[in-house]
């Protein structure tokens, strides 16, 4: 075990800043990746939708 | 019963056996970032040179292999496609695009952040660096092609031919901090001699890599399908699908 405790897990050593911006900024970018991805899909069922069954689906 | 690999050209065939494998592949991702994060921050020691800051490891390398390792599948898929002239190759392709991309942003943002308080900047222009940057403006460039162009067909073979171009930056990447006297360090891991590295180090980033292995595949897989859908839609197979009284299920 490395941390004595939260506060020195959160302080990183002193390079708080560095490391968790790292960490934050890449989970960020997954996120916004799955993200992007599902709005994308959504958009492409809807037309699918509207294509194959029109009289249900109004556009 | 003759298996025939062509079968698996298809989008349609493709299309769910790609569905089924993307939730085995996003469990398995978040199982080996469980585990990889739980060793990078309460199993790997601090580093006796750079203290914490080096915890940056475990996302920064994982991230700039796949990388380039995504750039070379995605230049395959664009080879096999112009060769082959399958339509599912660049497909394939262009699924990878935006991971590969997303990657390369993280692997330069990470290395931003490690070099300001190792190197006391955030950015140079030396050989490992700016090669890593251009590799993130073929991604770029390669999807923008692609998008420029209206007819399917033709951005293709010229986004792929784009792609293929652009593997020359791959080994160029890879090899830079041998090549050119570089700020950024060589590798720690090679496959000719043994890490320099502590143990857990090494497999907390071992770790990592798997997990980010795992992620890329499920993303793309995912990305394929939905531009199986896009491209196929006017196909009989994906109306039917639609046209089935339980397509959102299905879908």
């Amino acid at each position: 075990m490395n941390w004595g405790s939260a506060a020195e897990f959160f302080a990183m050593g002193g390079y708080a800043t560095y490391v968790w911006g790292s960490y934050a900024v890449s989970v960020l970018v997954i996120v916004g990746e799955l993200l992007l991805h599902g709005r994308r899909r959504r958009t492409c069922l809807r037309r699918l939708g509207r294509r194959v069954r029109p009289e249900k689906n109004p556009s | 019963m003759e298996l025939n690999i062509w079968r698996f050209a298809s989008p349609q065939v493709i299309y769910p056996i790609a569905g089924r494998m993307v939730p085995v592949f996003m469990a398995l991702a978040a199982l080996f970032t469980l585990a990889g994060l739980y060793i990078a921050f309460f199993v790997a020691p601090t580093d006796f040179q750079q203290g914490e800051s080096y915890r940056i490891i475990f996302i920064h390398v994982p991230a700039a292999w796949m990388s380039m390792l995504i750039y070379l599948v995605m230049a395959f898929w664009c080879a096999v496609g112009m060769i082959m002239n399958t339509r599912l190759s660049f497909m394939m392709a262009l699924a990878l695009a935006p991971t590969g991309a997303f990657m390369t942003f993280i692997a330069l943002w990470t290395g931003a952040l490690w070099g300001k308080p190792t190197w006391g900047t955030w950015w140079v222009w030396d050989a490992r660096l700016t090669s890593e940057l251009i590799l993130l403006f073929l991604y770029v460039g390669f999807m923008s092609l692609h998008a420029a162009i209206d007819d399917v067909r033709r951005a293709d073979r010229a986004a792929g031919l784009l792609a293929l171009v652009g593997v020359v930056n791959v080994p160029i990447i890879y090899f830079s901090v041998q090549w050119w006297n570089t700020l950024h360090q060589g590798a720690s891991v090679s496959l000719t001699r043994a890490p320099s590295m502590a143990s857990t180090m090494l497999a907390g980033m071992l770790v990592m890599t798997i997990a980010a292995w795992m992620y890329g595949i499920a993303m793309s897989l995912m990305r394929l399908r939905t531009i199986v859908l896009e491209r196929e839609a006017d196909s009989d197979w994906v109306q039917e699908l639609f046209a089935s009284p339980a397509c959102g299920a299905k879908a």
